[in-house]
This record gives C-alpha cells, sequence and structure tokens, in this order.
C-alpha cells in the first residue's frame, strides 16, 4: 500500500516537474506576452492570438499574408528586442498576419511549430533557429509544400542549401573587425605606439558563433598590427564571471591598457573589478587609464558610454524585422534575393577622435553616444 | 621513535586529513608558476590577492555547502535545488527593490525588507522540497529536481524575464565591502554563517538527531524521534542558507540575472561536501570538512586562471584534477594504501 503511494507521488512529481520544465508552453503567445511584460502592445497580442484567418484593414496590395514565426525563447532582453522587431513589423496594421511561437530553447517545440505552420498553409515560415543542426527534414517538408523558409539570427547547417530561401543576422567577425580597426585608427590619431597596447579578451561563451567571430575579428588585429594580447578567457557572457575573470587578470598582469569584452553584460563585470582594484576606466591610455570595449550596444551599455566607462560599443542589432519584410516583398514581386543578408549595425564611441573605420573597403560611420542616441534605444 | 609514528599514523587516519591535503597541494601546485600567489597586499584600501579572491568568490559556495551537508546528513541524498533557488531569492529581493522597474538608481523597498522577502521565499522552496522529501518520502534528487527545473522560472517570471538592476551603492555592500573595512564582505557572510550553524549543531541536539535520522530513520523513530520533522528542517534550512547565498551573488552584480545566478552551483556544492570525506549516504557528518571542499573548488578555479589556462581546456583540467581529489579519498584506494603500507611493514620485519 505505501509502496503504491509512494509510486504514485512520484509519478505525480515527474509530471509536476515535466510541466515545470516546459513553463508555460501551453500557449505559446501568453508565455512571451507574460516575458515581454507591459511592453506588448494590445495590438500585437490581438494579432497572434488571433490564429489563421482574423484580419482587420486589409493593406495596399489587397491581400494578407500569413506568417509564421518560430523564435528560440526570451532568454536576453537581445531576444526581445528581436520579438518585438518582428512582431511590430508584421502587425495587423502593416497588413500581415502573425503567427509567433515561441519554442522555450527546445529544438523539439520548433519543429513542431513549423510543422503547424505547414499545416495551416501560411505563407512564409521565418524561423529563428536553436541550434544550427538537424533541420534537414523539416526544411525539406516546407519545401515540399512550396512555403519559403527566411532564417534569423543564427545560421542553420543543411545539406541542400535551396532547402531556405535567406538569412538575416548579424556578422559577428565584421563587429570584432571593425572593434578592432577602430582600436588601431584610435591609437594612431593619439599617438599610442602598437606595441604599448596590452589588451586581455573576455570572450563569450566559447563556441558560441558570436565567441567565435568576435574574438577572430581581435586576433587578425592582434598579428596584423603587432599588439600584445596578453591573455584571452572566457567570462561565458555573464557580469559575474567577466568580474571574476578580470579580477584574476589584474593580479596576473599590471599593464592591462585595453579590455576587450565580448558582450556589455561582461563589460559591466570587468568595470566593476577595475574600478575595485582602483584602476581608472576610460580612453586615455596614456595617462594610465584601462579602456574597456564591448558588443551588443545595449541602453545600459550605451549609458556607460555616455559616462565614459565604455570607450566603444560595437552593436549587435537584433531589429530583424525590416529585413525580412523586405525580403519578402521582393519575393512577393518575383524578384530573387541574397542568400545572405546582414542588418546594418553601428558603432558607438564615446568621442569623435575616429570619425569613421574602414573594413574591407567598406566605410563605417561611428556614432558618438548622446542622450538623445540612448533615449531611442527601444532595448 | 615508536610514538612519533604512531601520531604520524592518526594524523593521517584523522577524517580531515585528506581535504586539507588536497586544499594544501591545489594551492602549493600554484608556487611553481606563480611566485607571488600567496602575496597579500593593500591595493585601493582593501586586501588584494589571489588568496584573498578564492576566499571571497567561494563564500557562496561555503553556505550552499553547509546546507547541503544537514539536506545529505539527514536525507541521504542531495537537494540539487539550491542553485534555483539563490535565483528566485535573488529575483524577488531585487524586484521588490526596483518595485518593478528594470533598472532604478533609488530603492522602493527597505534593504532589510526585501532581503528578508528573498530569503522567506527560498525556506519555502525548502518547505516544498522537505515536505516531498520528508513527508512523501520522495527520493530527494527527484523531489529536488522540481524546482531545480522550475525555480529559474519563477525567477524568470518574477523579472518578467528581464535582468533587474538594483544600481544603489547600499546594495552592493553585501557583496562588497562595508565602509572602508578591507576585507570583503561575503567573507563575513560565510563566516557569520558557519559560526550560527556551528553553534546551533553543538548547542542543541540537532546535529546528533540529524545523523541518527540518517543513518536509521526508523530506529531513530522508535526511539521517539520526529524523524520526518528533523528531515523537513534540514532542507528547510539548506534552502534558506541557498537563498542567502543568492543574496551575496546577487549584491556582486546589483541586480537578479534569473538565467546566471547559481548556475550549476548546486553541483559545486555536492562536491564540496563530497571533497569533505562525507558520506553521501547520509548519516554522520563533517560540517568543517564540507567547508575544506568548498574552499578547494574555488581555489582549483582561480589556480586555472593564475596559470592562465585557455578558456576552452580548463573544463578538462578541472575534471582531472577533480577526479584524482576523488579517487585519493575514495575508501577503496584508502585500504589500498593501507595494505601497501602493511605489506612493507611485513617484508621490512622478515628482513
Amino acid at each position: 500500500m505505501k509502496k503504491k503511494m509512494i509510486s504514485t507521488f512520484l509519478a505525480f512529481s515527474m509530471v509536476t516537474a515535466l510541466l515545470a520544465g516546459c513553463g508555460s508552453s501551453g500557449s505559446a503567445t501568453t508565455a512571451t506576452t507574460a516575458a515581454n511584460g507591459a511592453s506588448t502592445t494590445a495590438a500585437q497580442a490581438d494579432t497572434t492570438a488571433a490564429g489563421a484567418e482574423s484580419t482587420k484593414a486589409d493593406s495596399d496590395s489587397g491581400k494578407t499574408l500569413t506568417i509564421g514565426f518560430s523564435q528560440v525563447g526570451a532568454e536576453s532582453d537581445w531576444r526581445t528586442a528581436n520579438t518585438e522587431s518582428m512582431k511590430s513589423t508584421f502587425s495587423a496594421e502593416n497588413g500581415y498576419n502573425l503567427i509567433f511561437d515561441d519554442a522555450q530553447q527546445k529544438q523539439e517545440n520548433q519543429i513542431t511549430a513549423i510543422r503547424n505552420f505547414i499545416q495551416q498553409e501560411v505563407d512564409y515560415i521565418v524561423l529563428a533557429p536553436v541550434t544550427e543542426t538537424g533541420w534537414d527534414t523539416v526544411l525539406q517538408e516546407a519545401k515540399d509544400a512550396g512555403i519559403p523558409v527566411i532564417i534569423v539570427d543564427r545560421m542553420v547547417n543543411v545539406s541542400d542549401d535551396s532547402l531556405y530561401t535567406a538569412w538575416v543576422g548579424s556578422d559577428f567577425e565584421l563587429e570584432g573587425q571593425k572593434a578592432a580597426e577602430w582600436l588601431n585608427s584610435f591609437a594612431t590619431a593619439k599617438g599610442i605606439d602598437p606595441s604599448s597596447l596590452n589588451i586581455v579578451d573576455i570572450q563569450g561563451t566559447i563556441g558560441a558563433s558570436a565567441q567565435i567571430g568576435r574574438t577572430k575579428g581581435l586576433q587578425d588585429a592582434v598579428d596584423k598590427y603587432g599588439w600584445n594580447l596578453l591573455e584571452a578567457t572566457t567570462g561565458e557572457f555573464t557580469q559575474a564571471k567577466g568580474q571574476e575573470v578580470m579580477e584574476s587578470m589584474l593580479k596576473s598582469y599590471d599593464n592591462i591598457n585595453v579590455v576587450y569584452c565580448e558582450n556589455d553584460n561582461e563589460a559591466f563585470g570587468a568595470i566593476d573589478a577595475l574600478e575595485a582594484a582602483g584602476k581608472t576606466v576610460g580612453s586615455d591610455i596614456a595617462n594610465g587609464q584601462v579602456m574597456v570595449m564591448s558588443f551588443d550596444s545595449t541602453k545600459a551599455g550605451l549609458t556607460d558610454v555616455l559616462s565614459q566607462k565604455i570607450t566603444l560599443n560595437t552593436e549587435c542589432n537584433p531589429l530583424h524585422g525590416p529585413r525580412v519584410e523586405d525580403i519578402i516583398k521582393a519575393l512577393e514581386a518575383g524578384q530573387t534575393v541574397d542568400k545572405k543578408k546582414y542588418v546594418d549595425e553601428s558603432i558607438f564611441a564615446v568621442d569623435d577622435t575616429v570619425k569613421s573605420v574602414t573594413v574591407d573597403g567598406n566605410s563605417y560611420d561611428v556614432t558618438v553616444v548622446t542622450q538623445d542616441v540612448i533615449d531611442q534605444r527601444a532595448y | 621513535m615508536k610514538q612519533k609514528s604512531f601520531s604520524w599514523q592518526r594524523l593521517v587516519h584523522a577524517r580531515l586529513f585528506m581535504p586539507l591535503v588536497c586544499l594544501a597541494v591545489v594551492l602549493l601546485a600554484n608556487v611553481i608558476r606563480t611566485p607571488d600567489f600567496f602575496k597579500i597586499s593593500i591595493n585601493n584600501g582593501v586586501l588584494y590577492g589571489y588568496l584573498i579572491d578564492i576566499i571571497n568568490r567561494s563564500s557562496e559556495l561555503v553556505i550552499l555547502a553547509v546546507g547541503m551537508t544537514l539536506a545529505t546528513a539527514a536525507s541521504g541524498g542531495q537537494d540539487i535545488s539550491v542553485g534555483a533557488v539563490m535565483a528566485v531569492s535573488a529575483a524577488i529581493c531585487c524586484q521588490l527593490l526596483s518595485g518593478g522597474e528594470v533598472s532604478v538608481t533609488s530603492l522602493a523597498a527597505p534593504i532589510v525588507l526585501a532581503a528578508l522577502a528573498g530569503v522567506l521565499a527560498a525556506g519555502l522552496c525548502g518547505a516544498f522540497n522537505g515536505f516531498l522529501v520528508a513527508k512523501l518520502h520522495i527520493q530527494p534528487m527527484v523531489a529536488t529536481l522540481i524546482l531545480y527545473t522550475a525555480g529559474r522560472g519563477i525567477a524568470q517570471l518574477v523579472t518578467r524575464g528581464q535582468i533587474t538592476y538594483v544600481r544603489v551603492d547600499a546594495y552592493k555592500v553585501l557583496g562588497g565591502y562595508i565602509g572602508s573595512c578591507p576585507i570583503p564582505t561575503p567573507v563575513f557572510v560565510a563566516l557569520i554563517v558557519v559560526i550560527i550553524m556551528a553553534v546551533i549543531l553543538k548547542k542543541t541536539a540537532l546535529g546528533l538527531y540529524l545523523e541518527s535520522v540518517g543513518n536509521n530513520g526508523k530506529a531513530s523513530r522508535l526511539v521517539g524521534l520526529n524523524s520526518a520533522l528533523i528531515c523537513f528542517m534540514a532542507y528547510v534550512i539548506c534552502s534558506i542558507l541557498a537563498g542567502i547565498a543568492g543574496l551575496v551573488a546577487s549584491s556582486r552584480i546589483y541586480s537578479a540575472d534569473a538565467n546566471n545566478i547559481g548556475l550549476n552551483l548546486e553541483m559545486d556544492a555536492i562536491l564540496a561536501v563530497a571533497l569533505g570525506g562525507n558520506n553521501l549516504g547520509g548519516g554522520s557528518f563533517n560540517l568543517t570538512g564540507s567547508i575544506i571542499g568548498a574552499y578547494t573548488i574555488q581555489a582549483l578555479t582561480t589556480t586555472l586562471y593564475a596559470m592562465k589556462v585557455s578558456a576552452d581546456q580548463l573544463p578538462v583540467y578541472k575534471a582531472i584534477v577533480i577526479v584524482i581529489i576523488v579517487i585519493l579519498q575514495s575508501p577503496v584506494f584508502r585500504s589500498l594504501i593501507a595494505g601497501m603500507k602493511r605489506k612493507r611493514a611485513v617484508t621490512v620485519d622478515e628482513k
């Protein structure tokens, strides 16, 4: 009797754990609405919840496009902004019917979502994949159903390129190159000898595409310009690790003058560690300040640029919506589209010492951070 | 002569001998690569050095290890939800302090009140775990698996999926420094927790009860102990301590990062208990051993940083060292060593 009870409770608890693990995946829309909190407007919620048919005002084209979007989850501000960009671009007012699915970081959920989209006969599928591999079968199903698939953010690794129509995302290596070129121009402008630049690289989570690209951008420049890269170690994209790693590196080297952080959270941690050790952060390397460089350009990150704690912040743009819309419009008009489409990304600096940087022959303007720039920031 | 070798033997067989040797070896290994590893100086008005980093950074783990030791002793199982409970406590505290905003520079509630609320929430998590384990007799690892998975979800719900920042100097004290005191506050927090728990265990019969319940719950009940209540209490204490650790971790980064606070720390806490020479099957326990274990783990992490091991190889080195330490402490290995010694003694005698 007692044993039976135990096993019943065991089963019960496992089911509870399972449910808990899935979070509120019962209704994907509610999950994100909750995650985005007040920022999700009622109008957007309507659009996404309304299912297949409901549309109000038709756009000028006269046809309402139904778009299925499978998002990774809501793990960061960046992701939330990415979701928001899609929702505001493909709104009912703009003549779209967006079916949004939050995959809660699970590929199985994304595969199920895509199959649902195919059954609902959507016009386009937009996929922000959680992993790179394992998409061949389900994308083949979409192709067989004649539905174009647009990949955003991370790439998919499939045997046949024709399984997806286009990809929209960030060029992480270019981000790294831009930051490195800026550092070179800045050092030249200030008359700093390249060999006296002692850099430490606080890397992102090892193996993440953002880490690989940004690290490579720096490494190549170190080889090219003869900088002194003291150490590269991971801060796992978190503030706590960034702080711990910086603390440790300050004890190993007393000549660090540039800290290259691969996202804003790491930069916050590194700044705290530097200040606790009595260093001053800022761009004036010649006078003993330690320069902090960062990526992502979140609102909090740019606020630190304004207060001169972060010298350079290279953007990682989550606003993919408009780019995806361009592709869909081009496809509707019967045009062919580029297989890869990078989003535009800005460079935010503390001052205008360097006005623009050139990478592979392309020139990129540097924006000086002001309160206005921060106020316009959505995330 | 005989007297001396006798005491040496006793020292080797003392329970804390191996944990202490392991800690010492990890620390001394640094001297080869980093000669000034043990150097402590005053920098910017505070103590500065690798040793300080180790003691400071291991505070959360020490607090968790104390709780984990009690839960292990009483139930013969581990509480794997402590990392998630840390996140819950931090999330509730920060959310109260920020009054629902994502980033604030002034407090919406008194810090003491918010901290208490955070710890209370952690206590509730502990009560839930304790109920499942003590009353329903669910395997501890399965019972705490519920909060292990759901805890971070709860924390995310509380913070609405954002990282809540409390940019107020008063909130940074717990993870930073009190005024001009040169010693980091987390060290004091860990010390206070250890002292309070040691006093409770020494001055009351709780320690004895925990061991008794862990060794044989049925027999304890028959001699008049309320086994279920004692086991329940162990889980509540474990979670409350996790809540305190969560507050320290959150104060370090003056924010509630529901995804990352205490991530994978439950495994380190269990490892600390094991490294301390404790039996993970419950029963008699040694608090000091677990604390030494916790410092060993952080010493290892800091050592690998100091040795400039590249980031992608870090887990491999950590795993190798831990495997060696665990093998050194395993009963089979110990009896093997003892057997070898006996053999050598015999051959010497034969000569």
